[in-house]
């Protein structure tokens, strides 16, 4: 009886090493394998001079982050609050909190 | 019968044992596997999603343009002169300095934003437009297709969609339209002489502070941000010590601080009891930490494996179904993109970390406090 069931177990557990196993070669795979898909939007990224990844299309300064200026939390005016869902999962740009260049 | 034999026995025995004891409760401990599993799920969830998306800006964007120069009127965002060009353009160290044309278009029909822009050598001329996928999704159309958009005067610019930007490119170009000038210029009513902003070329890559610092001085009411700001922004958007990465992060540590708190506060009196039987049939205080070792073991490693697979399957396979609900928010326009799977060893030892030492240490400690004590003792308690 015990042997069955520590069958059953180590089968699971060794499945699940497999399936780990297989998830860090495909990952290895897919990034040699996607190599072109990168190159070829990092090449529009230079052809039409790109600033930021399209994540959010909601708002402005969501949808061009590192383009944002320093009024984008009082869009309506001042003190008024955030109102797109995106706008609290993208903090403010650090050079923009930071300010380095100035 | 040789060691190795013998030792593999012995271990056989004890997960046996320890799968009668943890059967012995299978509700209790089929609910803890599944929960345990779902917290590590989300936590690698997160943790692969920001981590693909971070890297694969880093690589995307490292290609932008070395300084790009606004000019704020009153804290926000001004059209730049074209004078602007030839002053900046006189900087020692500035290679070029090109005027962008972009903008945002609200599409009151589809009610969808579209980023428009001005490429520097558009190909197909004046009454037609390249759109990218998530443009071509929201507004029905295809090549060849007809898209209406409204002027700022008010009249209709019909523009023939000539081509489709590539499904693969969606994470950078999903909402973008690309216009000739005058077609540019036409939509919003800017007139020539006028730029969104200036993208500078700097010679010496090691310069770029330099001529963004000398740029400032020279053109105060300007702002440039630098690509290696560009490049930090995604780094902290994404960064876990901030926004809904802190949050979702919180909840989960905060949870398998309740399981841990749970497991290390104590066992209950029947397990106390069974540890007492244990020892005083003569088992040794190392064979019961063994025992526990397992039961640790069986339940946290089984739940980190899974938990990891699963959330390797929903972010690389299912574009992270459960997430886009969040990352959507109020877009009607949101890009299929497909991340590349970027994992290292770094998270997955940090997941590890996270979730399994501390259970499998919060099963053994109490075990062996209980089993170092008499055992009389502990079956009288």
């Amino acid at each position: 009886m015990h042997d069955k069931k520590v069958m059953i177990v180590t089968v699971f557990l060794m499945m699940n090493i497999a399936l780990f196993v297989l998830m860090i070669v495909h990952s290895s795979y897919s990034r040699h394998h996607l190599q072109p898909m990168v190159a070829e939007q990092a090449g529009m990224v230079v052809k039409y001079g790109l600033t930021d990844l399209c994540l959010f299309t909601d708002a402005r300064y969501t949808r061009h982050p590192t383009m944002a200026d320093l009024n984008t939390p009082f869009q309506d005016y001042p003190l008024s609050f955030e109102h797109f869902p995106s706008g609290s999962l993208v903090p403010p740009p650090p050079h923009l909190v930071s300010n380095v260049v100035e | 019968m040789s060691w190795s034999s013998a030792w593999l026995d012995r271990q056989r025995n004890f997960i046996g044992l320890t799968l009668d004891f943890l059967m012995r409760k299978k509700g209790k401990h089929a609910a803890l596997f599944l929960v345990y599993a779902l917290i590590v799920f989300l936590l690698s969830s997160v943790l692969f999603f920001t981590h693909a998306v971070k890297k694969e800006a880093s690589l995307i964007l490292a290609g932008a343009p070395e300084i790009i120069l606004q000019r704020l009127v009153a804290g926000r965002h001004d059209l730049m002169p074209e004078e602007a060009i030839a002053k900046v353009s006189s900087i020692t160290g500035v290679a070029s300095v090109t005027g962008r044309l972009w903008g945002y278009y609200y599409d009151t029909v589809f009610r969808a934003n579209y980023t428009l822009m001005v490429p520097q050598d558009f190909q197909y001329g004046e009454g037609k437009v390249v759109i990218g996928q998530g443009v071509s999704r929201s507004s029905i159309v295809s090549e060849g297709g007809m898209m209406p958009l409204k002027a700022h005067d008010g009249t209709i610019v019909t523009l023939t969609v000539q081509e489709i930007l590539p499904s693969d490119s969606e994470l950078i170009s999903s909402d973008l339209i690309l216009v000739s000038e005058k077609d540019f210029r036409h939509i919003f009513g800017i007139q020539k002489g006028l730029m969104t902003d200036l993208a500078v070329s700097v010679r010496n890559p090691k310069e770029i502070a330099t001529v963004a610092a000398k740029i400032k001085k020279m053109i105060p009411d300007s702002r440039p941000i630098t690509r290696s700001e560009i490049l930090r922004t995604y780094d902290a958007i994404f960064n876990w010590r901030g926004g809904i990465m802190l949050l979702i992060l919180s909840g989960c540590v905060i949870a398998f601080m309740i399981f841990s708190w749970d497991k290390a506060s104590g066992l209950s009196a029947d397990e106390k009891k069974e540890i007492g039987i244990l020892k005083a049939t003569g088992w040794e205080t190392s064979d019961v930490i063994l025992l526990k070792f397992w039961e640790g073991m069986v339940i946290s490693l089984g739940s980190f494996l899974v938990g990891v697979v699963l959330a390797y399957l929903h972010v690389f396979f299912t574009s992270s179904v459960l997430f886009s609900p969040v990352l959507k928010g109020w877009s009607v326009l949101y890009p299929e993109f497909r991340l590349v799977p970027f994992i290292d060893a770094y998270q997955m030892v940090a997941i590890f970390c996270l979730t399994v030492l501390p259970y499998t240490a919060a099963t053994i400690i109490p075990a062996w406090k209980t089993a170092n004590t008499d055992p009389d003792a502990v079956m009288r308690t």
